[in-house]
């Protein structure tokens, strides 16, 4: 029985091992061959360590490179998108949340229709709507367009966090003298703190990692994204893989340490929202 | 402080009628409990007054100003939930001073008014504290602070005891009312707890089906219940009824149970002659024991102890009844026991379930 | 409401009858419109640039919509369907978007349900464990890719010496360059970064089981694997049957990890349908019939879920 026991138990610990071995050796490598020397990346290629480091590739893509911009105008793109989409999320949220709609079932119905269908099929119709207006080649215009395509996921997520604060709450600050606006933003959103971090979290990820439009939408160096960026640098440059791997390295980061930071709200959160829309 | 006209409301949640025109006057300072089933719509009624809920039709006045179209902040009342509703990111004495700080109340006058409710209510020690660091009784303290410090026009309360155990029940029961003796503020207060009911009331409003069946003081209510819900509701244990009719044999007053005996009465009741009518009577005013021509022979089915006293569960003929003593001696008592129906404390119901 | 009643002091007033009804009025309206304040930025916003722009790629599927060409803008009628129906590009787009979305939803959905379950049990560090192996699930898609496709080149990667290594490759070369084998290069990628997902919505689901369930059917003599199969499986039915249906849609739609890592090579064995779309857009400025092809594409993807949902209610109506 014990002997049993400890062999399950050695089971569980190693498949999780290997899980975590999965999920973090690309990541790993991604680092490995940033950190290596030019002179050692093919000497050195499968190592599991280089038996020297340097910062060589990250000063050079840093000093040398556009790719301080392209990291500022993902910064700013995902930035704002993640709090203009959280803001429009949490009203529209509370609203469904709290309210009796005429003409919810439609509200809802859209949304999830947006979810459904192939956001490729928008590619060419936002591209023609967006030019005459100037919007091509803009971060602006990136705004625009993701916050639109996050919005409806955000609702429903904020939606179930306001469906978990009761209502109780609000009509009591109503009493005390509140209107329902202040209410919402006095006691409601308070409370709803791990939601709203959840929701930039993840509008955050989401449009820091959108490839499709930003290829589409952006052709200059001026305001392209990090993805664009890198991707035109592995087509012109596909053999600096020390200078490429570091500028994933720097792609990695914000949304890593953002996902870090709300990753137990997610698990919380997320799945209610998930599994609703 | 100030009074409560309740016009003819009526609610409709879409076209779900839930209540049928109600009409109360409520008096300044006056403390008024209303009870009914669950489902009855005394919540909804409460909540129409605190301008929670829109009103269907009629009107409802406070300090008689109509207010039908004000939002909750302007109405100037102060509302107790079952729930207590604290809010969880404040200490309790920014849950207690919330109401005046919307109020753009001065610092030093808030600060006075709020040391002043939390000495009443003792909570002196936990003024820092979140209210998820409190107790059940505690937190319902606060919930009793928040309201007090505004001294609002009126008090409603929704059940705000239900989620307390027996004992802290009883002990904020006593508080609410040495509070109302202090502050003489109009309260209208939702209970399912009969006892608390009788004791806070100075008026009883019992609804049924979105309807008032009867208002009156407590005692009114028990000594004279104005139909059969209410005689049925009020009380516990609850009223025996018996279904029946009334009838005169040789002129002397007697009432027959469906498929019982008759059971002859000691004085002729305002009822005609064969009409269809149900009899009823407390059980702590059935007579056990008793001598004299008016005795009956009822089966003793089971004895419950209460401590405070014995419901004996019996059977007369085909119909049950409970009676309720405080005498020990029925502790233990089997087979069957004399009992009598004494005349003053019969309630006679007709047809239609009003009191004759 | 009677205005005028003698009895009453206010009522009388001309000034209360003026202040009061505008307002009683104002905060009917206020009530009614509240609502729609709070969802109306967010509706406007999702009608301008999503619903538009679909019914306006809806009608470019039947124009003729060449960015280049200044005179292009024509009705075509059936004209992109009828080129579509020739478009072997497009066939074997269709049959590879089948085997990406197929084994990539198994094998995520696989993957991610073993990981549910290790999860599920408490153990030391597990909520380090979490973070670490929903990690991937933060990685940009773009990344991701990348990634992959340098782990999978001889140069700098491990995985093709391995491969030779462990005698699967008979020399160490990119799977990505071949056509036999191109295709499970983005699989890989896709199911590293999608089992996180599934994982997830497991999980919680797994956590929403009533833990007594689980004791009581101890108590009646179940083994691990009999509770597994009567309460876990039939608890999550339900989660499992809408994430796989909604993944399958997503999956089918998401064109990043291709584009990056072969962008649809080599000799189109990696194209799918989403990228294929993308291509004919983005390279070949061609709206017209990269909207042609959408539409397809978005009829395909409804006729499925409504399969699934008709297969679920008839499942359901059986027992
Ligand atoms: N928002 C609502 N929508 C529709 N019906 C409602 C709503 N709120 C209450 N009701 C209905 O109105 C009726 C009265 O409800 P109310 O809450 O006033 O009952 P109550 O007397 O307070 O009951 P309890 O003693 O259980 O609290 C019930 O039948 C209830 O189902
Ligand atoms: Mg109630």
């Amino acid at each position: 029985m014990t002997a049993k026991r400890i062999v399950s138990v050695l089971a569980h610990r190693l498949a999780i091992l290997a899980y975590v071995a999965f999920a973090l050796f690309p990541l790993y490598w991604l680092l490995k061959v940033s950190v290596t020397p030019n002179k050692l990346l093919y000497s050195e290629g499968i190592k599991m360590w280089p038996s020297r480091t340097s910062f060589e590739h990250f000063e050079f893509v840093l000093k040398h490179s556009e790719f301080p911009t392209f990291f500022k105008n993902s910064l700013i793109v995902s930035g704002s998108t993640a709090v203009i989409v959280t803001m429009l999320a949490s009203l529209a949220g509370y609203a469904l949340s709290r309210f009796n709609l005429r003409g919810k079932f439609w509200i809802v119905a859209l949304m999830l229709l947006t979810q459904m269908f192939p956001l490729v099929m928008l590619v060419a119709p936002i591209f023609k709507m967006l030019s005459p207006l100037g919007l091509t080649n803009s971060l602006t215009g990136l705004v625009i367009v993701y916050t639109a395509f996050n919005v409806p996921f955000a609702t429903f997520l904020m939606q179930s966090f306001f469906d978990g604060i009761p209502k109780d709450l609000e009509e009591a600050a109503m009493i005390d003298g509140a209107t329902q606006f202040v209410a919402f933003r006095q006691i409601i959103l308070p409370l709803t703190l791990p939601g709203i971090a959840a929701t930039l979290g993840f509008v955050f990820t989401a449009a820091w990692s959108e490839l499709l439009f930003s290829l589409m939408l952006i052709s200059g160096n001026d305001a392209a994204t990090f993805p664009v960026g890198l991707l035109s640098f592995v087509s012109k440059f596909s053999v600096d893989f020390g200078q490429m791997m570091a500028a994933g390295v720097m792609a990695l980061v914000p949304a890593c340490l953002f996902f870090l930071l709300i990753q137990r709200y997610l698990v919380q959160g997320l799945t209610a929202g998930a599994v609703k829309g | 402080m100030a009074s409560i006209d309740i016009a003819a409301i009526h609610k409709s949640y879409g076209i779900h009628p839930v209540l049928h025109g109600i009409d109360l006057a409520i008096k300044d300072g006056e403390f008024v409990v209303l009870v009914g089933p669950s489902g009855c719509g005394k919540s909804t009624l409460l909540r129409m007054i605190a301008g929670l809920e829109a009103v269907t039709d009629g009107e409802i006045r406070i300090d008689g100003k109509r207010v039908n179209d004000l939002a909750p902040k302007d109405r100037d009342i102060a509302m107790v939930f079952q729930s207590y509703a604290l809010y969880p990111h404040m200490s309790v004495a920014k849950n207690m001073s919330y109401s005046l700080r919307l109020r753009k109340t001065a610092k030093e006058t808030i600060a006075s008014v709020v040391a002043r409710a939390a000495n009443k209510l003792g909570l002196d020690p936990l003024m820092e504290r979140r209210p998820k660091a409190l107790s059940g009784g505690q937190r319902q303290r606060v919930a009793m602070g928040r309201a007090i410090v505004r001294e609002p026009k009126a008090f409603l309360f929704d059940e705000p005891l239900s989620n307390l155990d027996a004992r802290l029940r009883e002990q904020m029961r006593a508080e609410i009312k040495k509070l109302h003796k202090d502050l003489g503020a109009t309260s209208i207060y939702v209970t399912h707890d009969q006892i608390e009911a009788m004791t806070l009331a100075d008026r009883i409003v019992a609804m049924h089906g979105g309807i008032i069946q009867q208002v009156g003081s407590p005692l009114d209510l028990y000594d004279n219940p104005a139909n059969l819900f209410v005689a049925g509701f009020i009380g516990s244990p609850g009223m025996n009824f018996f279904e029946g009719r009334y009838m005169l044999v040789d002129g002397k007053p007697v009432f027959a149970p469906t498929g019982g005996v008759e059971l002859a009465l000691e004085a002729p009741a305002n009822l005609s002659d064969g009409s269809r009518a149900t009899l009823g009577i407390r059980p702590e005013h059935v007579v056990l024991g008793a001598e004299g021509p008016e005795t009956q022979m009822a089966a003793i089915d089971l004895v419950e102890p209460t401590g405070f006293g014995i419901i004996l569960h019996l059977t007369l003929g085909p119909v049950s009844l409970n009676a309720f003593t405080l005498d020990r001696r029925f502790l233990n008592a089997t087979g069957t026991v004399a009992v009598r129906l004494p005349a003053n404390h019969l309630h006679f119901f007709d047809e239609s379930g009003r009191k004759v | 409401m009677q205005n005028g009643n003698p009895d009453d002091g206010f009522t009388c007033s001309p000034q209360w009858r003026i202040s009061t009804r505008p307002t009683a009025a104002k905060k009917h309206l206020a009530d009614a419109l509240a609502p729609y304040l709070y969802s109306a930025p967010a509706l406007i916003l999702i009608v301008t640039v999503m619903l538009v722009p679909l019914v306006l790629g809806i009608s470019y599927a039947f124009r003729d919509i060449q960015l280049l060409n200044p005179f292009s803008g024509g009705f075509v009628g059936l004209d992109h369907f009828r080129t579509l129906s020739q478009d072997q590009n497009f066939y074997r787009a269709l049959r590879n978007t089948l085997w990406w979305t197929g084994w990539s939803v198994l094998l995520q959905f696989v993957f991610g349900l073993i990981l549910a379950l290790l999860l599920d049990k408490p153990f030391f560090g597990r909520a380090i464990v979490q973070a670490l192996v929903f990690l991937p699930w933060a990685v940009p898609s773009f990344l991701a890719g990348l990634n992959w496709a340098w782990l999978f080149n001889p140069v700098v990667g491990p995985l093709p010496h391995w491969l030779f290594a462990v005698g699967i490759m008979s020399e160490p070369n990119n799977i990505l360059s071949d056509p036999q084998l191109a295709m499970w290069g983005p699989i890989i990628a896709n199911v590293w970064w999608g089992i996180p997902f599934f994982a997830v919505t497991l999980l919680a689901a797994l956590q929403a089981i009533p833990r007594d369930l689980y004791e009581a059917a101890s108590i009646d003599g179940a083994g691990p694997v009999q509770r597994f199969i009567s309460i876990t499986l039939p608890f999550l039915a339900p989660t499992i049957a809408i994430t796989v249906l909604l993944r399958t849609v997503w999956i089918s739609n998401f064109a990043d990890l291709i584009i990056v890592m072969t962008n649809g090579g080599p000799a189109d064995r990696t194209q799918i349908v989403a990228s294929y779309i993308f291509t004919q857009a983005f390279k070949r400025l061609d709206f017209g019939y990269a909207s042609a092809i959408a539409l397809v594409l978005l009829v395909l993807l409804i006729t499925y879920s409504m399969l699934i949902v008709v297969l679920r209610q008839w499942l359901l109506s059986k027992d």
